[in-house]
């Protein structure tokens, strides 16, 4: 399952790719939504972890606008309902990321990221 | 008790591609179970499995740690990413897929971030080339075929594994008497200030298996 937050971990790892390498960005992508269970605990769990500008431009590209540009210090419901949906319940099943600095394109298949590389590309 | 996560959802032609669970899967769930209490104060928010297969132990941990915390899963085996997510969804854990070899893609951002890891390694001696092929082909036999001494795919994990864990992660490791833990366990420390321990061992058949478990000695500079 591509869904924002494993997009919000994977950056490109080609041989030399070592900045401007994250986020990916989502090409040809198809959507689907699924309702997932709400945890707040996850979701206060895990907001340390977020690159946020990378979150809110990524779900932007997906066409959800409902994150606010900076991360808020009061997490109110509305708001962790927006993020949990953002999070957990667009899963991207077909498509391409690539990468913002080489251009490398890494697969969408299914639901699941590839990101394997051909031996000469590896670091 | 925690009850093994079901697998009926697999088939016989699954495990034609996939790994089935066997010993080595078994002791590494006997060993989790054995820390379950540990491992919930801990209060794990990043699992993460590397080499996945069936994703019987991602499943497993599900059932640990509960869903305040994220599943990572990777495998080189597009098949094998495709069982484990079934298996999550079998057994109602939420088991984010991967499909890349050992942390790939991952790393740069799960530095310092993960609080468990597992890994069940192709740990059998092989030839060094029929280690490498496996891997190449990214099947079934990538799943066994370990190399010269059956550490060949497990050294290069173990070479960034300290880098991936959070100050109180843990590292789970299977590996065979074949492997010489011992050696494993003293370059682990003297090279990454990991100590650990052998916290399982059982004979199954020709192997002699174990689980080591790995921290930091001291946490790290973050």
């Amino acid at each position: 399952m591509v869904r924002l937050l494993t997009h919000n971990l994977l950056a490109c790892h080609v041989k030399g790719c070592t900045s401007n390498n994250f986020p990916l960005q989502f090409q040809n992508a198809q959507i689907e939504l699924r309702e997932a269970d709400f945890n707040t605990d996850f979701l206060k769990n895990f907001l340390p972890k977020l690159e946020w500008k990378a979150l809110v431009d990524s779900a932007k590209d997906l066409g959800d606008t409902s994150l606010p540009l900076e991360q808020p210090e009061m997490l109110d419901d509305e708001f962790l309902k927006n993020l949990h949906h953002v999070l957990l319940e667009i899963h991207v099943e077909e498509g391409s990321m690539t990468c913002p600095n080489c251009k490398h394109s890494y697969p969408i298949s299914n639901g699941i990221p590839n990101m394997l590389l051909a031996e000469h590309e590896i670091g | 008790m925690i009850p093994t996560p079901d697998l009926s959802h697999l088939s016989a032609q699954d495990y034609e591609h996939v790994y089935e669970p066997a010993e080595d899967t078994f002791l590494l769930l006997d060993a989790l179970e054995a820390d379950a209490e540990e491992l919930r104060s801990l209060k794990a928010v990043v699992f993460l499995e590397v080499g996945s297969g069936s994703g019987c132990v991602s499943a497993f941990a599900g059932k640990i740690l509960g869903p305040s915390a994220l599943y990572l899963a990777t495998d080189i085996n597009h098949r094998a990413c495709d069982c484990t997510r079934r298996t999550g969804s079998q057994n109602k854990v939420a088991v984010h897929t991967i499909n890349t070899s050992l942390t790939a893609g991952l790393h740069q951002r799960l530095k310092n971030s993960v609080d468990i890891i597992c890994f069940n390694p192709p740990y059998v001696p092989t030839m060094s080339t029929e280690a490498l092929e496996a891997q190449g082909l990214r099947g079934i036999e990538g799943s066994w075929a370990g190399g010269s001494d059956g550490m060949q795919v497990t050294n290069t994990f173990l070479e960034v594994v300290h880098e991936l864990m959070s100050p109180t992660g843990r590292f789970y490791l299977v590996a065979v008497k074949e492997n010489n833990i011992p050696k494993i366990q003293s370059r682990m420390e003297c090279l990454y200030q990991l100590k650990s321990k052998i916290i399982l061992a059982r004979r199954a058949g020709r192997e002699h298996l174990s689980i080591v478990r790995f921290e930091h000695t001291a946490a790290p500079t973050l």
